[in-house]
């Protein structure tokens, strides 16, 4: 062996014993103060009463969660119905993001699979191609999207040019050209995990099955899915939970039609419209959702630990 | 206090760990000059002792002494002893130069003397024309001298060894043994050799500590140790040997009359310890002849021969199905009995030795 | 028996992959041409000019995007400084104090800025900004930055530290190292690959960020992306696409540099 393999890693090393509290500090402080109790506060901020001109005044009250779930009339007195406005957007937010994942699955999975069955030196060139773009910054991808996108942009312009269509396609401020901001945004949180499960995988396995007398579907769905499966549900939480919140795709390719959470909370913060209390409530809403599915996720990869 | 002769002193040592007790009170003096081996099974507490000399162990009871000094709180960097590693740990970012320089640096040598002595010692170790290499670059031999003359280098009290052999294949294994023989006797200071090979341990040590469950069961010589085990333990680590539940019927002047199941009964030196009643009897095969049927001091039939190159060993079963091993050397004078044959053994004198426990 | 499929070698998957990076890069690739494009009408091809490059540096809106640009290099710079020590520091906690009280949260706390959407940090962090009436600035986006930087600038460095044994660190004190020099002799320089690359990815991520910034910059304070959104908001210009295709370039050489470091951390490792 080398002088310079890793030797006994694994072993827990304490030389630093005493140390752990000191070297944590700095970690403990700035996330502590500048993300723990900044949430916390915000939490506190959603039961407030807003100020009309952005802020809040120091009185507790439901008024925000009030608003967000149920519509009392134009004055308030109205008996409660539910309030179908912001669920809506919630629903079509989660909707969105749902459609660009799977999106992303269909197109990430063969790309993962394919990268992963190179042999290892382009591999490594195939790997670093797909994650160049998410290098770029993410406003300029975006932009770049609309840029090609939009109904006199270049991808028109040469459609019609070509006689394929005689009037522009309209992509742009739909649904679709969300998801395609989406999927542009997160394809590669996709990739990497599928294709680090696949590069696990020993295809030794797949001919010791095949000599047990396995066809090639029971081979794929016995053999291989269960090997991979970890690595698709992993991107598929990467990729849908950014795209819930996401801001930049739906304000930029989504037209008013297209709202969704992260312009909404957004738009509570910005100018005299603001309502502070109502969009720290729906960021805790938001919050909420995210962590229930990372705690589901993360149960059930304990589970898959313990067996 | 200690004597000046003694180099380390390991006085009632207890490590523990949790629940888990790796070292019971382990006392050993090691001598100046002389090279002294660690030696047992893996999980004995040798490793563990090893560290605690060096500091990287902290124990919980009992005392080190080094030269008569106690550097039982000391940190490691603070003990004049040095290790030379398992696997070397050469830092793979510095030369085989800077490496060896490393430990000069630390205790302020002046730079023109410390050059000097890494040249002195990579001299030593053959490695003068590869000073300026990265470990990554030199063969595993290589990689394990320059960790020697970098535990060298600063001139340490003791060197301390953690299995350094081990990484090496068996051909080279052989060869740096006996340079490491020599260099022990060249720096003259005490060399504290931790392994799990008796083979290694016997052909190079000066003294010999077989420990087993963080106890010490026997110090001596390599051919104390061989030959005059106390225990079972020993006799069975140390070497082969065959094992046989004997009658011991009385004990006088360190020799004892014991009974075999069979009935043979015979004479034999008992180590110090042992009670009349049930014994163990241990039998090394290549101290035992062959002759024929009933002329021997045991009947047995031959079961089976392994053909090893240098010996033959011969598998034999004796009249109370005990079964037992037997060498032969492999000479073109030697006889080897049939399968099935009935032989007689002979016990060469001493052969035989009776344990405690 | 059924024609025997290699699985190594799905048909359609390289063409599925191809199309993958057609659409990763098309809108990038037009971007950079087309800011090369002289014509005011922005899709007509009127043949090639860095007018717009010129424009960025010398035309009516220069100084705002180069304050801008300039915030924003200040801020990666010292966020990506700060979340790297901060970083280094916890994984030499994590991969060498052993076990201690607090370390499974601790694990939980690095990575909380990981788990929280976004747009809940912005939230917030402008919440707390305010409520303290810290005066929003240069100084408040630092903080921000500094905060999600820190996994990010995290994950390398600890990945590289548990590939390195602790034996190092125990040799250099069997040689009289003190511990601190065993730290800043030994442990430092084999964790620099883990570092470089973790300070390389929270500069990028910090360069990248818009939403958070967004939240908590004041009023006339502006980082790149903050600016090139204001921007966008009128139309998207000539110059805009020049600035993008300036940044994709600085971008695509950060990736290589540290595609690259990485490649030497592993070689020196074998």
């Amino acid at each position: 062996m080398a002088a310079g393999a890793p030797m006994g890693a694994g072993t827990t090393s304490d030389i630093y014993k005493g140390d752990a509290a000191r070297l944590m500090m700095p970690t403990w402080l700035i996330i502590g103060i500048f993300l723990l109790a900044p949430v916390i506060m915000m939490g506190v901020y959603s039961f407030l009463t807003k100020e009309f001109r952005g802020g809040v005044v120091w009185e507790f009250s439901f008024a925000a969660y009030d608003q967000f779930f149920f519509d009392r009339g134009l004055f308030g007195d109205d008996p409660p119905t539910l309030e179908w406005t912001y669920i809506g957007i919630f629903w079509r937010s989660i909707w969105q993001a749902g459609l660009a994942t799977i999106m992303c699955l269909l197109i990430g999975f063969p790309t993962a699979w394919f990268i992963a069955t190179r042999d290892p030196k382009s591999r490594s060139i195939w790997l670093f191609l797909i994650t160049i773009p998410y290098w770029v910054n993410l406003l300029i991808r975006t932009v770049s999207m609309k840029f090609l996108i939009r109904d006199t942009g270049p991808l028109n312009e040469f459609l019609l040019a070509a006689g394929v269509i005689d009037t522009p396609l309209g992509l742009i401020n739909t649904d679709f050209a969300v998801q395609l901001g989406l999927f542009y945004s997160y394809l590669p949180f996709m990739v990497l995990p599928i294709y680090a499960a696949v590069e696990r995988y020993d295809f030794a396995l797949s001919e010791a099955a095949s000599d047990l007398y396995a066809g090639t579907w029971t081979i794929l769905r016995l053999v291989i899915f269960p090997v991979v499966k970890p690595g698709i549900i992993a991107g598929c939480i990467l990729v849908f939970v950014p795209s819930l919140g996401a801001f930049l795709a739906p304000d930029l390719l989504g037209g008013a039609k297209t709202f969704m959470i992260g312009s909404l909370i957004e738009e509570q913060f910005k100018g005299s419209a603001g309502n502070w209390p109502f969009g720290a409530a729906a960021a805790m809403i938001l919050l909420t959702l995210v962590l229930v599915i990372l705690l589901i996720y993360a149960r059930a990869q304990n589970k898959v630990e313990d067996r | 206090m200690a004597s000046p002769e003694i180099a380390v002193s390991i006085d009632q040592v207890v490590k523990r760990y949790g629940g888990f007790t790796a070292l019971h009170g382990v006392s050993i003096d090691i001598r100046e000059r002389e090279f002294f081996t660690l030696l047992g099974p893996s999980g004995c507490g040798k490793t563990t002792l090893l560290r605690a000399i060096a500091g990287f162990e902290d124990v919980n009871e009992g005392r080190l002494l080094l030269k008569g000094v106690d550097i039982t709180n000391l940190p490691p960097h603070k003990r004049p002893v040095n290790t030379v590693f398992q696997q070397y740990a050469l830092f793979p970012h510095m030369t085989v130069f800077e490496n060896v320089m490393f430990g000069l640096l630390r205790k302020n040598w002046i730079q023109s003397e410390a050059q000097r002595r890494v040249q002195d010692v990579l001299e030593m170790v053959q490695l003068s024309d590869f000073a300026s290499r990265k470990p990554a670059q030199l063969s595993g031999g290589q990689q394990q001298r320059v960790a020697l003359a970098r535990a060298l280098a600063p001139r340490p009290q003791v060197l301390l060894l953690d299995e350094p052999l081990s990484a090496l294949d068996l051909k080279l294994r052989q060869a740096v043994r006996s340079e490491l023989k020599a260099l022990q006797r060249e720096t003259g200071i005490a060399f504290i050799f931790v392994t799990h090979d008796q083979e290694e341990a016997l052909t190079m040590s000066d003294r010999v500590c077989v420990m087993s469950n963080g106890r010490v069961q026997q110090i001596g010589s390599p051919k104390d140790v061989y030959e005059a085990p106390v225990n079972r333990f020993v006799a069975d680590f140390v070497g082969e040997t065959n094992l046989l539940e004997v009658t011991v019927n009385k004990i006088k002047d360190g020799l004892a009359s014991v009974a075999l199941p069979g009935g043979n009964a015979f004479e034999c030196p008992a180590a110090a310890v042992v009670d009349p009643g049930v014994g163990h009897l241990s039998v090394r095969p290549e101290r035992i002849k062959v002759t024929a049927d009933g002329q021997g001091d045991l009947d047995a039939v031959v079961t089976g021969h392994t053909y090893l190159g240098t010996d033959i060993q011969l598998l034999v079963r004796l009249a109370d199905d005990e079964v037992m091993s037997v060498r032969l050397q492999n000479s073109q004078t030697t006889e080897i009995p049939e399968q099935g044959a009935a032989v007689g053994l002979v016990l060469e004198a001493g052969a035989a030795r009776l344990l405690a426990d | 028996m059924a024609a025997k499929i290699d699985l190594r070698r799905f048909p359609g998957f390289l063409g599925i992959t191809l199309i993958c990076l057609v659409v990763l890069y098309a809108p990038l690739i037009i971007v950079a041409v087309y800011s090369f494009n002289d014509s005011t009408s922005i899709t007509n091809w009127g043949g090639a000019t860095l007018n717009w490059y010129v424009d960025v540096f010398t035309g009516p809106e220069s100084p705002k995007f180069q304050q801008a640009a300039l915030n924003s290099l200040i801020i990666a710079v010292c966020a990506a400084g700060a979340a790297t020590c901060i970083a280094t520091a916890a994984a030499v906690a994590m991969t060498r104090a052993g076990r201690f009280r607090g370390k499974t949260l601790s694990f939980a706390l690095i990575n909380l800025p990981l788990m929280v959407p976004e747009v809940v940090t912005a939230v917030a962090s402008l919440v707390f900004f305010s409520a303290i009436g810290f005066t929003n600035g240069l100084f408040t986006i630092l903080i921000a930055h500094t905060v999600f930087c820190i996994p990010f600038a995290y994950l390398p460095i600890s990945a590289r530290m548990q590939s390195i044994s602790d034996v190092y660190e125990q040799a250099a004190m069997d040689l009289y190292a003190t511990p601190r020099e065993a730290f800043t002799k030994v442990l430092l320089p084999l964790m620099m690959p883990g570092i470089l690359s973790g300070s390389l990815l929270a500069f990028i991520i910090s360069l990248d960020d818009f939403l958070i910034t967004n939240f908590v910059k004041g009023a006339g304070v502006e980082t790149l992306p903050t600016a090139i959104f204001g921007a966008v908001k009128q139309g998207i210009k000539p110059n805009i696409m020049a600035i993008s295709t300036l940044m994709l370039g600085v971008s695509i050489v950060f990736v290589t540099l540290s595609w690259l470091v990485g490649r030497v951390g592993q070689n020196k490792q074998k």
